[in-house]
């Protein structure tokens, strides 16, 4: 329990009247795969925008990497990667060039972008594609690109908002062991999804509802604790009590 | 540094992958100019006119034959009698008539006065007025020819001398006028378009999560704009002095420096739409309704700022076009250096450091 990656204490977001993100407090490790759930509503992107960088939290306290997120901004967008709910790639440049753009970025060398790239070419079996532009892949070639460009610099942690939407479901299979392989690289992986299969590949996760963490286990205790035989029903007992309506 | 290549690099790709936009970029100067020096001129030539002479004596005809055979007039037809004067004019292409009463030259000879009548299509009343001009110093000329010498004992001669411009060129007035239009135009649309579209995708969150310095991102934007729009600016300035004879007679190089200004001018302009708008179609409307029509309006180089009311006229000095205009005139057309336009300079100065000050602080509030 020393290797705790993510640190929140009473974290809270407020616009306005409206409190989106109400005292959350929760430790991620080092290697965990921690899956935060929530309704639509429930506050999952605006904490995850806090623990980013991309706002700044109203109150409460939150350590990225040992970074404090109100002081160390810079310090943590060197151990993060992201992928947003949209689609993060730029679909009129070619795959090469978006791992090249995305490597350049975060600062890594032309010998380690050359190197990257092509293991990461070879990994996803795009080595013949490279020189294709992004907007023709599949959707879920597409995912599994923006993901490995998003651990490309090898950050401790990688944040993924809703990262299979619309993807099917062999696809979402190989996104999970993109998962896994980089979760066993040791990079913490934060996830928020609506799928409760992939809920269950989840180390540890964290119910939201009407931003607050009601339930925080891992899959098998906090079906114990809800007395459910799947995830859904875990959902569904909780999100039920939701007062704000979904958007 | 090498971060900041990356970004150069991809903004590069951006512009020159998508052809539609890109044959815009350059296709427009080429078709401006054209059109502004060729299609546009304030000059009319070839007007139709008709003839109506009850007359048709040698004062008359003499007179008709000098009308035709001056070049802003095309005689269309002989008329018999007023009444086909009006159906003339609802045929359509007929601008003037000219009426010669019966016994003309016998009235002029004999009576020392002779009347003429111009009837002119006044539905465009400034085409009528210039082409009633015109006539008017034909007809002038005329008496002048007629009149013995020494006839009149005290003459005053007025001699005409059109500085800068001697043949009354309209394109010295349109270069200047285009090449602020356009160079305004694409930087401002160019890069809200492009900022706002990073936000619409939702890759500027993954850019602002990186850790890439946001301003960075923001000048890199801008680069190739500001290439592309060199290369117009070359582009109007090789058409205007090899097509329309358009001499340069200030100095290039700081015609260029001044040109970079409203470039970055314009630029930052855009960078603050880009901030106070969420997606493409409004940024694209703001920037053109906001630029387009102020900048033919306001610059002077189609209606004159000095006969504006007077709350239009300070409204036009918040137009940087107009300023550059002043420039532009000022370099090329009269051969000014810097001492004559270091005022206009220092406002276009001030304009970029207070647009930039507030799009970056703008820019700055949305991150937090």
């Amino acid at each position: 329990m020393n290797n705790i990656v993510i640190q929140t204490n009473g974290l809270t977001k407020k616009f306005g009247d409206f409190t989106a993100v109400n005292e959350i407090t929760f430790d991620v490790q080092a290697g965990e795969i921690f899956g935060f759930l929530g309704a639509n509503g429930a506050g999952k992107t605006t904490a995850m925008r806090m623990l980013c960088g991309l706002s700044q939290p109203t109150s409460g306290k939150a350590t990225i990497a040992g970074c404090d997120i109100y002081t160390q901004t810079e310090k943590i967008k060197k151990n993060i990667g992201y992928m947003s709910q949209k689609f993060s790639l730029y679909e009129d440049l070619t795959v090469i060039e978006n791992i090249r753009f995305f490597a350049g970025i975060y600062g890594l060398s032309d010998i380690e972008i050359k190197e990257k790239s092509n293991i990461l070419l070879h990994k996803l079996g795009l080595e013949t594609s490279k020189k294709k532009l992004v907007g023709s892949l599949p959707l879920g070639w597409k995912q599994k690109l923006a993901f490995s460009v998003a651990v490309i610099h090898e950050p401790s942690i990688v944040f993924l908002d809703e990262p299979t939407g619309g993807v099917d479901p062999i696809t979402r299979r190989q996104f999970w062991d993109l998962i896994y392989e980089a979760s066993d690289n040791g990079i913490t992986v934060f996830v928020t999804t609506h799928y409760m299969d992939e809920a269950e590949y989840c180390s540890r996760l964290s119910m939201m509802v009407d931003g607050e963490i009601k339930a925080l286990n891992s899959p098998t205790n906090l079906k114990d604790q809800f007395h459910a035989d799947s995830m859904d029903e875990v959902f569904y007992e909780l999100a039920r009590g939701a007062k704000r309506k979904a958007d | 540094m090498k971060q900041f290549l990356s970004f150069i690099k991809k903004e590069f790709y951006h512009v020159f992958r998508d052809k539609k936009t890109l044959l815009m970029l350059f296709g427009l100067p080429i078709i401006e100019i054209v059109l502004f020096g060729f299609a546009l001129t304030n000059e009319i030539k070839n007007s139709k006119i008709v003839v109506c002479d009850y007359s048709q004596d040698e004062a008359s005809q003499l007179l008709t034959q000098k009308i035709e055979s001056n070049y802003n007039f095309t005689v269309e037809k002989n008329l018999l009698s007023h009444n086909e004067i009006e159906n003339s004019f609802k045929q359509g292409d007929i601008k003037l008539a000219i009426v010669f009463p019966s016994n003309f030259q016998q009235s002029l000879f004999h009576e020392n006065i002779a009347q003429i009548q111009i009837i002119a299509d006044a539905s465009d009343p400034n085409t009528a007025y210039t082409l009633t001009n015109y006539m008017k110093q034909i007809i002038l000329d005329y008496q002048r020819s007629i009149l013995p010498k020494g006839a009149i004992p005290m003459q005053i001669q007025s001699e005409m001398k059109m500085l800068y411009n001697p043949e009354l060129k309209a394109s010295i007035n349109f270069v200047p006028g285009v090449m602020a239009l356009i160079l305004t135009l694409i930087c401002v649309m160019m890069t809200s378009v492009s900022i706002v579209r990073e936000k619409e995708l939702g890759t500027m969150e993954i850019l602002l999560v990186s850790p890439s310095n946001p301003i960075m991102i923001i000048i890199a934007k801008a680069i190739p704009y500001l290439v592309v729009s060199i290369i117009n600016l070359i582009i109007i300035l090789l058409l205007s002095v090899f097509l329309l004879d358009m001499p340069i007679h200030g100095s290039i190089i700081l015609l260029f420096a001044e040109s970079i200004l409203l470039i970055i001018t314009a630029l930052s302009l855009g960078l603050l739409i880009s901030n106070s708008t969420a997606n493409q179609q409004s940024a694209m409307l703001i920037s053109l309704m906001g630029m387009l029509l102020p900048t033919m309006m306001f610059t002077g180089f189609m209606f004159p700022i000095e006969n504006m009311p007077i709350p239009l006229q300070v409204i036009s000095n918040l137009v940087p076009a107009k300023w550059y205009y002043t420039i532009v005139k000022s370099i090329m057309v009269q051969g000014l250096g810097f001492a004559a336009i270091w005022k206009e300079t220092l406002v276009l100065i001030g304009m970029t450091v207070f647009l930039l000050t507030v799009s970056i602080k703008k820019f700055k509030i949305r991150l937090s």
